[in-house]
């Protein structure tokens, strides 16, 4: 291997890296705020890649339709929970009529938005935030419907109920997509020339949108009310009721900021792989080695290991293409080793 | 001393007041028709042996009871019955709980701590600037400490903490449960320093002690909880004298 192909594949490991990192963050996020396994964040990588494809061949995108069903269906779950809850008696009537808003009508918004204008014609960035504008109140939902009900069951339970989710976003996601892959447009055509390197404009966007995302998830968590009692939430629990931040409340923003973060991953990597409704979750995965790194706790060690897992899948695949899946995903074991020696036995709070 | 089912405190409206309060952890009872009352102001305390249902009375009036806990009776906070609200819904009309473990962030610093304590005030406009600094005048060691992460602080000083998280919430009510369990008796007297000059700002404090004598000693009401039940009441200095409660609570160099 000379050098001119070691930096292609560096490159290639690090643009790849940069989107395990954005898919790390955020498994990292939905497992501390809810001990969830957030298993569907593979389904959110193909519904925005696929959403955005759709836009841009001026199809209507199928997912607003799934948008406003299951918005139906968490409308009638909040109806049904603020009817039948005893503890807490009075009806809240803001409440609902917020949950309205959120769930009936602003998919609805969404529709006319999807029908009134021609998407294929307005810029790739605008495209990507009407697609983000669908799959995060789309991750909220699915908190609501399937995980907020049984929010203080064990993790185990929890894992099982994600698993549940992730065949049915699946099955789903086969159903408005269809079994084709897409490709979408690729963000720029510019590259440039270091050394013997070809730099592709495409791999700088991919790293420069997930420095900035993980750059602005820093100051949202650092200096932001919410994102603070988003920590709090996820370092005491109780902690977090004693002072009104409601486990609940938590955990729609941690499922929206997971969506929202797996569909733009599923975005980045559009232009350069043909992403089909079924591709996400091995991509996912990688993710989830790369967050196993960092214990499922830490951003840092978690964006270290995105970078690790991404240059080994790299350069697995020069050496023993055949095999770069299995190096990747065989990395878990000594990782898991290393973590189980090193820190303290923490099994289920 | 007053037998239990004399009314208490006459004059004066009562700030929080509970009637038959039960509590049951699935068939075990925890607590029996418990009535206690306590006025704007006032230091009130309930003191009573392990496992009495102290602080299953506490987490009953916070609504802060775990999922397999049920609790029956009414909780009247200013008149209010506010035993069917959830926990965010009291803590707006001004309860707060400081619980026996702290329950603190322990990997934020300790202002982040203090600040998420007005978490239920953001919306109101209210600068939460202000309310540090008060809290960093009842508590001049938080304000040195303020960059330090809430987990690598003394006991004694995390009791500041989770008291001054309380505190940022502007409660009407403050409740405490064990304050001093687990600290060194000097760090346990400021404490109790600073629970006796909360009145002056108008908070009403509900505590609970192991600690018996010193709680009597800044209290001016008390409670004597026994396996579920009022047993005993009266002016906090009555039950220091009361031959009862220094043979149980208060040993015999009373």
């Amino acid at each position: 291997m000379d050098m001119g192909v070691f930096a292609v594949l560096a490159q290639d490991g690090i643009t790849n890296g940069a989107v395990y990192a954005l898919l790390a963050m955020a498994l990292v996020l939905v497992f501390s705020v809810t001990r969830v396994i957030f298993l569907p964040q593979g389904e959110f990588i193909g519904y925005g890649a696929l959403t955005v494809a759709a836009l841009q061949s001026g199809q209507y995108p199928r997912l607003v339709s799934l948008l406003m069903a299951v918005g139906a269906l968490t409308f009638c779950v909040e109806l049904g929970t603020a009817l039948y809850n005893k503890r807490y008696k009075p009806v809240p009537k803001l409440h609902l009529m917020w949950s309205a808003i959120e769930n009936l009508a602003y998919p609805a918004l969404i529709w006319v938005l999807a029908r009134s204008i021609g998407w294929q014609d307005m810029p790739m960035a605008a495209q990507i935030a009407f697609a983000l504008a669908m799959t995060i109140p789309l991750g909220i939902m699915i908190y609501r419907v399937a995980f907020q009900p049984m929010a203080e069951a064990s993790v185990l339970v929890l894992l099982i109920v994600a698993v549940g989710v992730h065949f049915a976003m699946l099955g789903l996601g086969l159903f408005i997509f269809g079994p084709e892959g897409s490709t979408t447009r690729s963000f720029t055509e510019w590259s440039t020339e270091i050394g013997a390197m070809l730099v592709s404009g495409q791999s700088l966007v991919v790293i420069a949108v997930s420095l900035v995302m993980i750059g602005a998830l820093y100051v949202f968590f650092d200096r932001s009310l919410y994102g603070k009692a988003l920590r709090a939430t996820a370092v005491n629990r109780k902690g977090a009721q004693l002072v009104g931040i409601g486990t609940s409340q938590a955990g729609r923003m941690a499922f929206g900021l997971a969506a929202g973060l797996g569909s733009l991953a599923g975005v980045l990597i559009a232009p350069l792989n043909t992403v089909g409704y079924d591709t996400g979750f091995v991509v996912a995965l990688k993710g989830f080695v790369a967050a196993i790194v960092g214990g499922l706790a830490s951003y840092p060690l978690a964006a270290a290991g995105a970078a690790l897992v991404g240059l080994l899948e790299s350069y697995s695949s020069f050496w023993a293409s055949a095999y770069k899946e299995v190096i990747v995903f065989t990395l878990i074991i000594p990782v898991l080793a290393w973590r189980s020696l090193t820190s303290g036995h923490g099994d289920e709070e | 001393m007053s037998a239990p089912q004399q009314a208490p405190q006459a004059d004066g409206q009562s700030v929080l007041e509970t009637r038959n309060l039960c509590v049951r952890y699935g068939k075990v009872e925890a607590l029996r028709a418990t009535s206690i009352r306590l006025q704007a102001g006032q230091i009130v305390t309930v003191i009573g042996p392990n496992g009495a249902g102290k602080s299953s009375l506490l987490n009953a009036i916070m609504g802060l009871l775990p999922s397999n806990g049920t609790s029956e009776g009414q909780v009247l906070y200013l008149g209010h019955d506010v035993a069917h609200h959830n926990i965010e819904h009291r803590l707006g009309k001004g309860l707060a709980l400081v619980p026996e473990k702290r329950e603190l962030f322990t990997t934020m610093t300790v202002e982040d701590n203090l600040v998420l304590g007005a978490y239920r005030r953001r919306k109101s406009g209210w600068s939460y600037r202000d309310g540090l600094e008060g809290i960093y005048k009842i508590f001049p060691r938080l304000k040195e400490r303020r960059k330090q992460l809430a987990g690598t602080m003394s006991g004694g000083e995390r009791q500041m903490v989770a008291i001054g998280r309380a505190l940022m919430s502007d409660p009407k009510v403050l409740m405490l449960d064990e304050p001093s369990l687990g600290l060194a008796p000097r760090v346990m007297a400021e404490v109790f320093h600073v629970i006796s000059h909360l009145r002056e700002s108008g908070v009403a404090t509900l505590l609970i002690e192991q600690n018996s004598r010193a709680a009597l000693q800044v209290s001016d009401y008390g409670y004597v909880l026994e396996v579920g039940d009022v047993t005993l009441e009266g002016k906090a200095s009555d039950l220091a004298k009361n031959p009862k409660v220094i043979e149980a609570y208060l040993g015999k160099h009373a």
